[in-house]
């Protein structure tokens, strides 16, 4: 039976990244479709009504929304490398540390490097306390997922190559190897491993999308 | 060997009934440990230091957090009955995304709700209108998100609805008129032992929201 995968994405995305490391990781054959953000397609917006963005994983013709929903979506349907543990208490602290990284880190992160004047000093704080937590919990580990790359490790590719050239362009400095060096260490095995490696974008479009997307974020802010 | 189940939750709390049901659709015994959020236990700031929040599922000693993610854990652990999550991936991929969507907009909205007054408060009424209107629309004919079982997405909404009456009445407007066959999903889910034993009275916590409000200076 022919399978149809298909993924609606887009280059300059870590939500979209991070299933495309997935599906790679399973050897999963699938149809790419680059979205262009500003002008979202039909398609798209009938895929995902509900928040209208990418990604979205179409398979046979069902679609699936949300990064995180997505992700374990890929690892039940098709064997191979795991990216959940096996265990239920591990499965457990994987789901939650992917949870802090998308619902704390995130927007934090953003407001760390990108806003201006008291706000952003608040949010360096809370951003210094929540790479503390990230860098205590790669104690004793080379990945988050251990030996290799799991969930939390795909989950974190923000912080594993996106918010370096975010760091890059405002000057701000979130982390380095004194005040995190564990954090510090995982960021340049994240971004050597093989399967991250082929399929992050290229860094010159991350560069240029961003310092486009801050200079229209500086002037509202 | 016995199992040790805790629970560290907080009696009004939305999400916390949600480990409350999970818990009673799988008759499971445990200890129930009431906190009090405005004074922290030790044992809270210890098994929970990300967050600091309830609920927290403590399971021999191993703690849980994170509701969606504890009533997951419960499913997948006591797995010989009362299945929550449906087995089919792809539908268990749709019950995750529905769960993720209340928790992404309930709990923002029920909190503005007593905060605020005036055009913002009205605002607020109609977000949450509209977030309740969806979710009416996803689960449509059938008698519950589930299908015809209960499951994941009911328990991951059915805490809010003992929230319904001090949303209703400090934003004066009727959820039923808005959402009929939501609030009779809900009275359906309410007959259920497992949700009727864990939900908080509706006017209880209306009394404890005016209190908040009186003390906040934001009647």
């Amino acid at each position: 039976m022919a399978e149809e995968v298909k993924l609606f994405g887009a280059l300059e995305s870590p939500f979209s990244c991070r299933v495309v490391i997935a599906l790679k990781m399973k050897g999963v054959q699938y149809e790419y479709i680059e979205e262009d953000l500003p002008h979202k397609s039909p398609l798209l917006l009938k895929y995902n009504p509900v928040h209208k963005k990418i990604p979205v994983l179409l398979h046979n013709g069902k679609p699936i929304c949300e990064s995180l929903v997505i992700l374990e979506y890929i690892d039940e349907t098709w064997k191979g490398t795991p990216i959940f543990p096996q265990d239920p208490s591990d499965r457990a602290t994987a789901r939650f540390w992917a949870q802090f990284l998308e619902q704390k880190c995130l927007p934090t992160l953003w407001k760390a490097c990108c806003w201006k004047g008291e706000g952003q000093e608040k949010a360096k704080e809370e951003a210094y306390e929540l790479m503390k937590m990230l860098d205590n919990e790669l104690e004793g580990k080379r990945f988050f997922g251990g030996d290799t790359i799991g969930l939390v490790d795909i989950v974190g590719n923000f912080i594993g190559f996106w918010y370096g050239i975010v760091q890059e362009i405002t000057g701000v400095e979130l982390w380095t190897k004194e005040k995190f060096p564990r954090l510090c260490e995982w960021i340049d095995e994240f971004v050597k491993c093989t399967i991250v490696k082929e399929n992050l974008p290229p860094r010159e479009k991350l560069l240029a999308y961003f310092r486009t997307r801050l200079r229209g974020a500086a002037a509202s802010k | 060997m016995a199992d040790e189940v805790i629970l560290l939750d907080a009696w009004n709390s939305a999400f916390g009934m949600r480990v409350r049901v999970a818990l009673a659709e799988k008759g499971i015994k445990y200890e129930y440990k009431e906190q009090d959020l405005g004074n922290k236990s030790p044992l809270l700031l210890k098994m929970n230091p990300i967050h600091k929040k309830v609920p927290v599922l403590i399971h021999n000693g191993k703690p849980i957090c994170e509701s969606a993610i504890i009533v997951q854990y419960i499913d997948e652990v006591w797995n010989d009955k009362a299945p929550l999550l449906p087995s089919d991936p792809y539908e268990k991929a749709q019950a995750r995304f529905w769960v993720d969507y209340i928790d992404k907009k309930m709990y923002d909205v029920g909190r503005r709700v007593w905060s605020s007054k005036g055009e913002e408060l009205e605002a607020v009424k109609k977000e949450i209108i509209q977030h309740l209107k969806l979710l009416e629309g996803e689960l449509g004919d059938k008698p519950y998100f589930g299908g015809e079982t209960f499951g994941f997405v009911d328990i991951g909404l059915i805490g809010f609805y003992s929230w319904f009456y001090t949303y209703e009445t400090l934003g004066n407007f009727s959820i039923e008129a808005e959402c009929p066959k939501l609030i009779a999903w809900a009275k359906r889910c309410m007959e259920k032992e497992s949700v009727s034993k864990s939900l908080a009275d509706p006017h209880k916590v209306y009394e404890f929201i005016k209190g908040i409000k009186k003390m906040l200076g934001l009647e």
